[in-house]
């Protein structure tokens, strides 16, 4: 038996706002009772453009009933513009959570409404480009992407719990695996460059940084060329060290400081920082 | 909480005079029955009397009973220890609606460079004999069909597939897991040449079960250890529960009129009211030959999990074929392969009795059941679509 919260059993055994609006600003519209769930959402707005009544009719199990029904609670009363930031883990997490394996339930929530704004706005969101990677349930690359993003998955298996996409006759699997060795580098070099560009750091923190780095990236590198450096001062983006070992007599110790240490330390440590040499 | 049990072929519960049975082999007479002195032979004698007991319930020889750890074991048992007899053999025909013991051991000797028929089953969950005398051949080392099945209740022709199998001198497996204690047995005229039952689903406890093997069938051990079981089937006899599940046979032996009069009844009540208060609603599999104790219904439009669990807080246990509640995303490999429509797979519930259900129990389901479905075609997208189609064809 699946493990429940109690905010799920409550949302799946007195769901909220069920039924359908007649005449909805917006429909969406996911699923399939050969995916065994589906979710027909419908939404109103007020004068101010805010969700002023939304409803939704769910075929599916205890998870995609109570997450359909914490989906309306969420958006209501939002414009459309807040209501598209929801994600399926927003919804996860109102409802204190859901077993992995339905996981994709809560996608399959957040699925509908960006499909119900999408129609609000006369868009189709099926043009976009996309391809169908699992045949079995029609999940697209697009889909997986987004759910591997929000959620920071890891594994195919995960992608299947929060997708369904691989969970049929399992061909696709090879192929999911592909996106997600690509989203997850792609997420990896842009979480990093967010952490480069973004951070500002105290001068303490930049300190233990910058000896972090050097420690890690740099110092050990040089000891196996029997050379060394040590980090004299900083002063504010100035990075002064001197040169030990071999380095201290390398005709390419200016090459090495700048083109290898400072580069080390701009990439983990700041984009504004420079190095200089220190002579005794 | 009211607890009103009805799924049987899921597991049972453990007969009180089963229980009483067992218990003092857990404390003072702990003996291991292979020893020589009084105190393990006194267990010894007590494990022979269970073997007669299910030898007994079978109709067999009590030498041909083999007692294993569960049904499982004993399908997975059959299958080896055969195929590890025949290595010149390369192929296996079972059904596509086998219990998983049986279904995933497919895939698994593909693998290991075997060929591999699963039969097909039509809408009625039947098989096509003709297909499975088509798929014999002078390479195939074992037939393994199941006696009834776990899900619909549906039971197979087993002498008649028996006859074909035996025609061409292959040996004959079945797993009669379900069949067992809900309907009658006998080894003595029949053509099956290995048959699996498991203790927990016939007021055993779970952890014991039994693979008969006919007198002369050929069958290398699967688990390899001690001359117990006569070597087939080394490691020290699970004691209290073999002498449990020597009871529970004697007991199914008993109980088996009841099953197919009182307990049929019931079962027959329960269907007749669920068809006649609930509409689109459909009865899965031969109704005509079927286990007494089992209803497998369809509630089109909604979703089995659903209803499990508005049930399972009213107190009322069954069991669904669909995706939802196996963790699995696709609905029952048995419902898939009879062809029942998605808009009723999904919605698919098990009812199965026992002989300690009543009658006031099915008026309890009976009553909780159509608000629930209601309920949830209330929430469905596609009941109103369904309702909204009706209305146009009558138009």
């Amino acid at each position: 038996m699946w493990e429940y919260s109690e905010k799920v059993k409550d949302h799946f055994l007195n769901p909220r706002n069920v039924g359908e609006i007649e005449d909805p600003d917006g429909v969406g519209e996911v699923g399939s009772l050969a995916c065994g769930d589906a979710l027909r959402l419908t939404f109103k707005l007020d004068e101010n453009k805010r969700i002023k009544d939304v409803k939704f009719k769910t075929f599916g199990c205890a998870s995609a009933i109570a997450s359909s029904s914490a989906l309306t609670e969420l958006i209501k009363g939002k414009t459309l513009e807040e209501a598209e930031k929801i994600t399926n883990k927003d919804i996860a997490d109102y409802l204190g959570g859901l077993p992995e394996e339905k996981m994709h339930c809560s996608v399959m929530g957040r699925e509908a409404l960006q499909a119900a704004i999408a129609n609000y706005r006369g868009q189709k969101l099926i043009k976009e480009d996309f391809k169908i990677v699992c045949k079995c349930f029609g999940v697209t690359d697009k889909e997986i992407e987004r759910a591997i993003k929000d959620n920071n998955l890891e594994t195919v298996e995960q992608v299947t719990y929060y997708t369904k996409a691989g969970g049929g006759c399992g061909k696709c699997q090879p192929e999911i695996e592909e996106i997600l060795r690509r989203v997850r580098s792609d997420m990896e070099k842009e979480a990093h460059e967010i952490y480069v560009k973004k951070k500002r750091l105290t001068n303490i923190q930049k300190i233990k940084l910058i000896e972090e780095t050097l420690g890690r990236e740099i110092i050990p590198a040089l000891r196996a060329d029997g050379g060394d450096l040590e980090l004299i001062d900083v002063e504010g983006n100035k990075v002064l060290v001197a040169l030990r070992g071999k380095c201290s007599f390398c005709p390419s110790s200016e090459v090495t400081l700048k083109q290898y240490v400072e580069s080390k330390l701009k990439e983990f440590v700041s984009e504004d920082l420079e190095v200089e040499e220190v002579r005794p | 909480m009211k607890v009103v049990y009805v799924d049987n072929n899921a597991t049972t519960k453990v007969a009180p005079e089963v229980l009483e049975a067992m218990l003092p082999y857990f404390s003072e007479l702990y003996g291991n029955p292979s020893s020589m002195h009084f105190f393990g032979g006194q267990v010894q004698r007590k494990i022979n009397e269970a073997r007669e007991q299910v030898a007994d319930f079978l109709g067999a020889d009590p030498s041909e009973i083999v007692f294993t750890s569960c049904g499982t074991e004993s399908d997975n048992a059959a299958v080896f220890g055969t195929l590890d007899s025949y290595p010149e053999k390369r192929h296996f025909v079972t059904s596509k609606v086998e219990h998983p013991a049986i279904n995933n051991l497919g895939p698994y000797l593909t693998r290991k460079g075997y060929k591999v028929t699963t039969l097909s089953v039509n809408r009625e969950g039947q098989l096509d004999l003709d297909e499975l005398k088509e798929s014999l051949t002078e390479d195939t080392a074992l037939v393994s069909i199941m006696y009834a099945n776990n899900e619909t209740g549906v039971i197979f022709p087993i002498e008649k597939i028996g006859e074909i199998v035996k025609s061409k001198g292959i040996p004959f497996h079945t797993d009669a897991v379900q069949a067992a204690g809900k309907i009658p047995l006998n080894m003595k005229k029949s053509t099956i040449d290995m048959l699996s039952i498991s203790g927990h689903k016939l007021h055993a406890p779970k952890g014991i079960g039994v693979l008969y093997i006919r007198k002369g069938t050929k069958f290398s051990p699967y688990i390899i250890g001690g001359h117990q079981e006569k070597g087939r089937r080394g490691g020290t006899e699970n004691v209290p529960y073999i002498i449990g599940l020597g009871k529970a046979c004697e007991l199914a032996k008993k109980n088996l009129e009841e099953e197919n009069t009182r307990v049929k009844a019931l079962r027959d009540y329960l269907e007749a009211k669920i068809l006649e208060k609930i509409p689109n609603t459909l009865v899965n599999g031969d109704r005509a030959n079927r286990l007494p104790n089992t209803l497998s219904v369809s509630f089109e439009y909604v979703e089995g999990e659903s209803i499990l669990l508005m049930l399972s807080d009213l107190g009322i246990c069954a069991s669904s074929g669909s995706a939802c509640t196996s963790g699995s995303l696709e609905p029952s490999h048995v419902l898939r392969a009879m062809g029942v429509p998605f808009t009723a797979a999904h919605g698919s519930i098990r009812f199965s009795l026992s002989i300690y259900n009543t009658k006031e129990e099915m008026d309890y389901i009976i009553e909780h059941l159509p608000p629930i479905i209601q309920k949830l075609r209330d929430i469905s997208p596609f009941w109103k679509d369904y309702l909204k189609s009706q209305n146009k064809e009558r138009k």
